[in-house]
């Protein structure tokens, strides 16, 4: 991992990695949406309303996954003050977001026809919306500080705090009562759906998270390129 | 093809989802690349203008300094 520590020589590889993950994650995403589209069937109960599932559910395995990526970045960063923790856990926290908001946005419109609601407060939903806001709160609290070392670590501590929200969202499901179905794909003896529904949910998760890691490394670039200039810029003021 | 973009009666539900997914994924990631782009041309810009003042100093320190 300390290999990668330098800021320098990750930029370096970061430029030379990006255009294929960029590649990847395009051609992921075409090969998905295709079979989603054309090879999926439609559910018996749900009828075509179930391809909603292909963007839905992806989005929200991938709210959670960069909730946790930024929650064990924001770890590293306040135990060992490794440079780019802070750096990667910043860049996580708004692909998390709108990622969040489409696993809801998206949810709404699949309940709207299946359950006859766009929304119920029960604790799936509910805990995805406080996942939603944990991001705002992180985002907001990061900018909320003149100094950036007090707003970095202010923020990292909510990113740990809020991680407990992880395994509440994954469990509502069994814990109470809800509309929302339990899980169907990562259970004990396997999935329960069908491989011609499996198979384009699965391709289409690896997109998104494709999708996750191209925006990464786009943002964590943008944001060690911005410590530079303000390096410089300190440099100027003093005198040079 | 109109079959198609019915969706079976869904099709109020299934295209707004693909459509917003397609919309805030697409504009995260052009502003997220946009936003790359003007910081390093920032810090182009930057370097370009610190670099005269640095020497401008050495040579202040050391008038006949060579710096090769």
């Amino acid at each position: 991992m300390h290999r990668f520590a330098n800021p320098t020589r990750f930029l370096r590889i970061a430029a030379v990695v990006q255009p294929w993950v960029a590649w990847i994650t395009v051609t992921l995403f075409a090969v998905g949406l295709y079979m989603a589209f054309f090879t999926a069937p439609a559910d018996y109960q749900q009828g075509e309303s179930v391809r909603i599932m292909y963007v839905h559910v992806p989005a929200a395995w991938m709210g959670m996954f960069c909730y946790a990526a930024m929650a064990v970045a924001s770890a590293v960063a306040l135990v060992w003050k490794h440079p780019l923790a802070d750096v990667a856990a910043k860049a996580s926290a708004p692909t998390g977001a709108a990622f969040t908001f489409l696993a809801l946005a998206t949810g709404s419109l699949w309940g709207k026809p299946m359950w006859g609601t766009w929304w119920v407060w029960d604790a799936r939903l509910t805990s995805m919306l406080i996942l939603f806001f944990l991001y705002i709160g992180y985002m907001a609290l990061q900018g909320a500080f003149d100094d950036r070392a007090r707003g970095a670590k202010a923020s990292a501590v909510l990113a740990l705090v809020g991680a407990v929200n992880l395994p509440i969202i994954k469990f509502s499901v069994d814990w109470w009562n809800t509309l929302h179905q339990p899980s169907s794909v990562i259970k004990m003896g396997g999935p329960s759906i069908h491989p011609s529904m499996l198979w384009p949910l699965l391709i289409l998760a690896v997109a998104f998270k494709g999708y996750y890691v191209w925006v990464l490394l786009v943002r964590i670039r943008q944001e060690l390129t911005a410590n530079k200039v303000r390096i410089l810029q300190l440099r100027q003021v003093h005198g040079g | 093809m109109a079959e198609f973009f019915s969706m079976g009666g869904y099709g109020a539900y299934v295209w707004p989802s693909y459509g917003l997914a397609a919309a805030i994924m697409i504009a995260l990631l052009v502003s997220s690349l946009r936003g790359l782009k003007a910081t390093e041309a920032r810090f182009e810009r930057l370097k370009a203008e610190t670099r005269p003042v640095r020497t401008g100093s050495n040579n202040e320190e050391s008038p006949d300094g060579d710096e090769a």
